[in-house]
């Protein structure tokens, strides 16, 4: 058995199995969110989802959102930006920390 | 629109047992749909398979190597067609390149005489490459399109050069847009001149296309933006997985996975208003197809007899039984695709 099969994907469904009624409140709610136009178009959504799905690192959403980013119109060159963005809020997050290391730095006198 | 899902499990299958798990004709008849000719409108022909490029998605496998070229005999008999048949209102003229057919200026003189509404499937690049194999230029292309009043039919399939070049070949996109402006020069892309200048978006890849409205915006904002260029409309096609398309999608292991999506996707609406039940297609040769894409399956129309323009019968081919098999998924994706753009 390995991780992460793309082919897994299509088994999301069944994570219901055991409790359907919360799965599709799931279903209906991502859909609702994802699937449409709204005040942001389904191509802004669908780079916003390419995004987090690489500061998630979800292979799946990967495989879905690559594919679906091309089926809202959008190109690789948005695409890469929209990962760069993922790629600098992560990096930003990490160093805005370091006021927390500074401030403990400053407690011990160091 | 409306999409239904319907559950297909992706495993490996040859070519019999694919027309039986892809199986378009049950697919209407499970949902009770009948989809039979409503009128003959449009005549497509097919006038040569040459071409001054050799595209990646190309379902009629076009290239600077092809010899095929309808004869003055068959476009004469063409043209009768058209002045017999009133209701046909449209001559659509593909290729390859059409323009590479020795007769196609004459078709399309005779056409337009007769007050029939023409297309040309212009590849744009043919006006700066001219004929590959005799070198003639086609510089007049252009100029001859506006005065005759021919709808230009243009395929781009971005507005960037990295998939127009990926899926046309090197240096495609740039002549494209020099093109495009002769075309302009010209009146083309103008509103309210009567000069139509139309593109087509097909996806650079096993994706299928994005929505008509959204893409014509993006495509009209850049072209002018970038390259001063205007057009009318631009008509979103999903590829279909024949021939050259198909040998791509089966090189990066991703055929039946496309197949799968399609199927997926099958729209009722956009099966109601496919382009075969309004259009006729013909061969080279003069055989007479449901589209171009049973054309190059060889899935000639079969009414009691095989069709051509030779025994070309308007009555007959309206009761005809339409040739389906699993590429005509490939018309009832999503918002659909047909030559004019989405269905639905």
């Amino acid at each position: 058995m390995h991780y992460y099969e793309s082919d897994d994907l299509k088994k999301f469904a069944d994570v219901g199995r055991f409790s359907k009624k919360l799965m599709d409140k799931f279903f209906a709610y991502y859909n609702e969110v994802v699937g449409k136009d709204g005040a942001l178009s389904k191509r802004e959504k669908a780079l916003i989802a390419l995004a987090v799905a690489h500061a998630k690192r979800c292979p799946y959403c990967i495989d879905a959102y690559t594919t679906g980013c091309l089926e809202a119109g959008a190109n690789p060159e948005q695409m890469t930006e929209a990962i760069h963005v993922a790629a600098a809020m992560d990096a930003g997050i990490t160093l805005v920390h370091g006021v927390q290391m500074n401030n403990v730095l400053d407690k011990v006198g160091a | 629109m409306s999409r239904r899902v319907l559950n297909i499990s992706s495993t490996t299958v040859g070519p019999f047992e694919e027309e039986l798990k892809y199986n378009f004709s049950k697919t209407l008849a499970d949902r009770k749909i009948t989809v039979s000719p409503k009128t003959i409108e449009t005549l497509q022909l097919n006038v040569t398979r040459l071409c001054n490029q050799a595209c990646l998605h190309c379902h009629v496998d076009a290239s600077p190597k092809r010899k095929e070229h309808m004869d003055l005999r068959t476009i004469n008999r063409c043209l009768e067609i058209l002045a017999e048949f009133e209701q046909i209102k449209n001559i659509d003229i593909t290729g390859g390149a059409p323009e590479l057919n020795p007769h196609f200026d004459y078709l399309v003189l005779e056409a337009r005489k007769l007050g029939k509404h023409v297309m040309s499937r212009h590849n744009l690049t043919v006006t700066l490459d001219g004929n590959p194999v005799t070198g003639e230029s086609k510089a007049y292309l252009p100029e001859f399109y506006a005065e005759h009043q021919v709808e230009v039919v243009s395929s781009l399939p971005y507005y960037q050069e990295y998939f127009t070049d990926k899926q046309r070949g090197r240096g495609v996109f740039s002549k494209s847009i020099e093109s495009l402006k002769l075309l302009n020069e010209q009146g083309y892309g103008k509103e309210n001149n009567g000069l139509q200048l139309n593109l087509v978006y097909n996806p650079a890849g096993a994706f299928l296309p994005a929505g008509q409205d959204c893409l014509e915006k993006d495509f009209k904002k850049e072209l002018l933006q970038k390259y001063g260029i205007h057009f009318n409309h631009l008509f979103i096609i999903t590829n279909m997985p024949i021939h050259r398309f198909r040998q791509q999608l089966q090189r990066l292991g991703n055929y039946e996975e496309y197949l799968d999506k399609l199927v997926n996707a099958f729209n009722p609406e956009a099966a109601e208003g496919i382009m075969c039940r309004s259009l006729l297609s013909v061969s080279y040769d003069g055989r007479i197809f449901d589209c171009d894409f049973n054309q190059m399956l060889d899935m000639q129309v079969k009414n009691g007899k095989l069709s051509t323009v030779f025994n070309f019968n308007y009555d007959d081919l309206m009761t005809r039984q339409i040739e389906f098999a699993s590429h005509c998924f490939g018309c009832t994706a999503g918002a659909g695709s047909s030559c004019g753009g989405e269905i639905t």
